[in-house]
């Protein structure tokens, strides 16, 4: 690190016009530095401005946004100084991108390799065939399977997670002094994740670039980052490198979020004055399904033959990777999506499995929260409006009584009761998954099913969720089934864990002893990947190659 | 007279949140247009200077005057007076229907998005249909079979613009219909009524009205285009549509017979848009 560095960023601002014409500071004056060849971490919330920060090394802004104060230089270029002809010039051979999204970033119209390579032809930088046999060696380098053909397949023809790492490598073909990686394993499920960052580590290892890491999970860029730098607000809290900032954080935001990692671990509730020995919920070969029916059989078919028990008082988590068929199960069991086989005990009742056919007590005892507040509250509808609906359908309350049982609700998920006279869009994501969770409990129900309520909220913000939900289920004497793809999360909540594989209960487990009991490989696999706060953890991590290919759908 | 009270509709129901709508200018101009329209429609049949059917001058397309204020059309009748009488056929045949048009077809529309299956497909199917006849042509064969009144010159622009509403509103409340907050409303075990009117109607609405706006200014010429045909208001009565088009020879002439009734459909057209366009944000675009 003797050598200048090669990005150094200075007291640089960028701010925003909000739709009523007020000016806002979104950066507020950050400065670091980045030296040839190191990895550079950026943490912070939503709202934090890293992603601001990140396309700003490129010279890009977000419509609405400008650059207001501060320079960016990197390598010999003085970014904010330039015209956008000069940066265009800049992108992709000086600093690169690879976008979240690889899927949305792919044109799903041409193939791989053309757009692989699209950076060489527009700079110009060499010879088609020249261009292809450097992306071939890229593929290899990022442990890409069949990497002399791959290139001529379509986007839609390879999976997430190779995606993802094809996204790579269109931005190192320009051989850029500095890659800016945008939150690039987020959207990818922790086994996917894993090859991925892998092969990221791999090819930044032997080719001395530089990187900027963007990223909510401080597991996930203790595996990759140098450096990290704290976010807050468009503003550095603290910066260190990774060894410190996970060890001695100085900066009591750095602890808020290292204190959101920690796992904590559930300690079941009594459940009083309720019949212990009965379950709650018995699902027994639950069968369900898409599309078009044959022979009362739906076509694409996703649950097959789920059975489990559901105590009172206690808690169940359901894991799985995308598309395992946890939100199906969920929905079979609240019966919006019907299940064709099987059946559903509910308090010692056979459940229909239409809606329609269920009676309003059953509707009513079991309630469901959807992963994204945004559409599960109606925009158009005040926060009271939608806290009142249940209680008028269920309980006929009206008037003062009603306004009452509003007002204890939202003292219930910790919110002031002056947010009942406001819109859904007016409030934070955090605010908008307790009024969720609130709509649930105006119904009084025994049991309540959460799809992946806490994925779409940051650690801190998620944390406080996952502790409200416990305070209440001690109040109330609920019982949740919890359905998540965060291994952390599920072990926070919840008594027994169902792991999912391919709309199949592959094995069921008490959440405590989750990792030392897994008997299945899949379970295995699946709990194995999930990162950890040590930096050494992924070098140190090993799984066997073959029973990773046999599960992760290559 | 539909478009202020559908407003205070939604001004009752969001009274508890305690917000007070305010207008733009441009929306206060379009309304009061339409509200002064509306007076004439209503009261203008007391404050003619002269019978409608009445030739008051021998000199056709007479020019303005203290006598005739908007001059005289092709027979020597004073259009001012005209204009007031057509007020009455055009604004309330043409809000008559838009409003029965939208409201229908946006009702239905909401219906089959929501039930889906066999209803939607049906009604799809048949509105589909029903669209390919073309508007005039239809209109002939029902004035040729029940004759012409105001009564079926309505219900006749109605069915004429309905499937186009219906279509619009079902492809809206399709969208809205698959949001989450509607899946835990049904999950609740609301019934369709309660799914239509408080979860998707509100989330709609602003583009419902938009599409009303649009709907009611093709309604105004379709108007004039029966009456052209002499399928609309019976002589000696006439809308403005048929003024202007029985006048159309004074055009030459540089008449006023021609220009006042064009300006009074375009007043009315261009202030029912400017409105809706500006009606407060609140109620135009809920969903964002």
């Amino acid at each position: 690190m003797t050598d200048a560095p090669l990005v150094s960023v200075r007291d640089f601002k960028v701010g925003a016009t909000t739709d009523g014409g007020r000016k806002i500071d979104i950066i507020r004056g950050v400065s670091f530095d980045i030296a040839p060849g190191e990895i550079l971490a950026l943490i912070g919330e939503s709202g934090s401005g890293k992603t601001t920060i990140a396309l700003s090394l490129l010279g890009y802004t977000r419509p609405g946004c400008e650059m207001t104060g501060g320079t960016i230089r990197v390598g010999e270029n003085d970014v904010t100084a330039m015209s956008e002809t000069e940066r265009c010039k800049l992108r992709g051979v000086e600093v690169s991108y690879v976008p979240q999204s690889a899927a949305a970033a792919f044109n799903p119209s041409k193939r791989i390799m053309d757009q692989v390579i699209e950076i060489a032809l527009i700079h110009k930088l060499m010879p088609r065939a020249e261009a292809e046999e450097h992306a071939r060696s890229l593929f290899r380098a990022l442990a890409l399977p069949e990497p002399d053909t791959i290139g001529n397949r379509y986007p839609h023809q390879v999976s997430g997670g190779q995606l993802q790492r094809l996204s790579a490598a269109m931005a190192l073909i320009g051989d850029p002094k500095l890659v800016v990686f945008d939150e690039p394993t987020t959207a990818l499920d922790v086994t996917t994740q894993i090859e991925v960052l892998k092969a990221f580590r791999s090819v930044l290892e032997k080719t001395n670039m530089s990187g900027v890491y963007v990223s909510h999970d401080l597991a996930v860029v203790a595996q990759i980052a140098d450096r990290m730098i704290v976010l807050k607000n468009g503003e550095v809290q603290e910066e260190g490198t990774t060894e410190q900032i996970l060890h001695a954080p100085a900066h009591p935001y750095t602890r808020e979020l290292l204190a959101a990692f920690e796992p904590v671990q559930h300690t079941p509730i009594e459940a009083r004055g309720r019949d212990v020995d009965h379950p709650l919920l018995e699902v027994i070969g639950l069968h369900a399904g898409y599309g078009r029916v044959e022979n009362r059989e739906p076509t694409i078919k996703v649950l097959e033959d789920v059975s489990f028990t559901l105590k009172p008082g206690r808690n169940l988590g359901v894991i799985g990777e995308s598309g395992s068929g946890k939100s199906t199960l969920a929905r079979a069991i609240a019966g919006i999506l019907p299940a064709y086989r099987g059946s559903v005990l509910f308090e010692g009742h056979e459940l229909a499995p239409d809606l329609q056919n269920r009676t309003k007590k059953q509707l009513q005892r079991a309630q469901i929260v959807f992963q994204l507040a945004d559409t599960a509250l109606n925009p158009a509808q005040s926060i009271g409006t939608i806290l009142a609906r249940p209680l008028t359908f269920y309980h006929g309350l009206r008037g003062a009584a009603r306004d009452k049982r509003v007002n204890e609700l939202l003292d219930m998920v910790h919110l002031p009761k002056s947010l009942r006279h406001r819109l859904p869009g007016e409030l934070s994501g955090g605010q908008k998954q307790r009024i969720n969770l609130a709509r649930a409990l105006a119904a009084d129900p025994v049991l309540i099913l959460c799809d992946e309520i806490t994925s779409a909220l940051d650690t801190v913000v998620a944390a406080a969720i996952l502790e409200l939900m416990r305070d209440l289920q001690n109040e109330l004497n609920l019982s949740y089934m919890f359905i998540s793809h965060d291994l952390s999360t599920v072990e926070a909540i919840c008594d027994d864990v169902l792991v999912m594989y391919k709309g199949a209960v592959v094995e069921a487990l008490p959440a405590a002893r989750m990792s030392a009991d897994a008997q299945h490989p899949y379970s295995k696999l699946l709990i194995s990947s999930v990162p950890q706060l040590d930096p050494n953890w992924l070098t140190s991590l090993e799984q066997d190659p073959e029973l990773v290919a046999a599960f992760s759908r290559r | 007279m539909t478009l202020p009270l559908r407003l205070s509709r939604a001004r009752g129901t969001s009274a508890p949140r305690q917000r007070t709508y305010v207008f733009n200018w441009a929306g206060r101009i379009g309304l009061a247009i339409i509200v002064m329209w509306c007076a004439v429609a209503i009261i203008g049949q007391w404050f003619t200077p002269y019978p409608v059917g009445k030739i008051v001058d021998w000199n056709f397309f007479g020019p303005v005057s203290a006598k005739y204020w908007m001059g005289t059309d092709y027979l020597g009748r004073d259009i001012f007076s005209r204009v007031m009488m057509g007020a009455r056929y055009t604004v309330g045949i043409a809000l008559a229907a838009v409003t029965l048009a939208c409201a229908l077809g946006v009702i239905l529309g909401m219906i089959a998005a929501v039930m889906g299956g066999w209803f939607d497909t049906i009604v799809s199917r048949l509105l589909d249909a029903f669209n390919g006849i073309p508007s005039l042509l239809f209109g002939l064969v029902v004035v040729a079979a029940v004759g012409s009144s105001i009564p079926v010159l309505i219900l006749t622009l109605t069915a004429i613009y309905m499937p186009g509403s219906y279509r619009f509103a079902r492809a809206l409340a399709v969208n809205i219909n698959t949001m989450d907050f509607v899946t835990v409303a049904r999950a609740r075990g609301e019934a369709t009524p309660y799914l239509i009117l408080r979860e998707i109607f509100p989330n709609i609405v602003g583009s419902v009205l938009a599409d009303l706006g649009l709907r009611f200014v093709f309604i105004v010429l379709v108007l004039s285009g029966l009456s052209f045909l002499g399928l609309g208001v019976q002589p000696p009565n006439a809308d403005w549509g048929a003024l202007v088009r029985e006048n159309i020879e004074g055009l030459s002439y540089g008449a006023p017979a021609v220009i006042f009734p064009s300006l009074a459909i375009a007043s009315l057209t261009i202030s029912v848009n400017m409105f809706i366009d500006n009606l407060p944000t609140r109620i135009r675009d809920r969903s964002e």
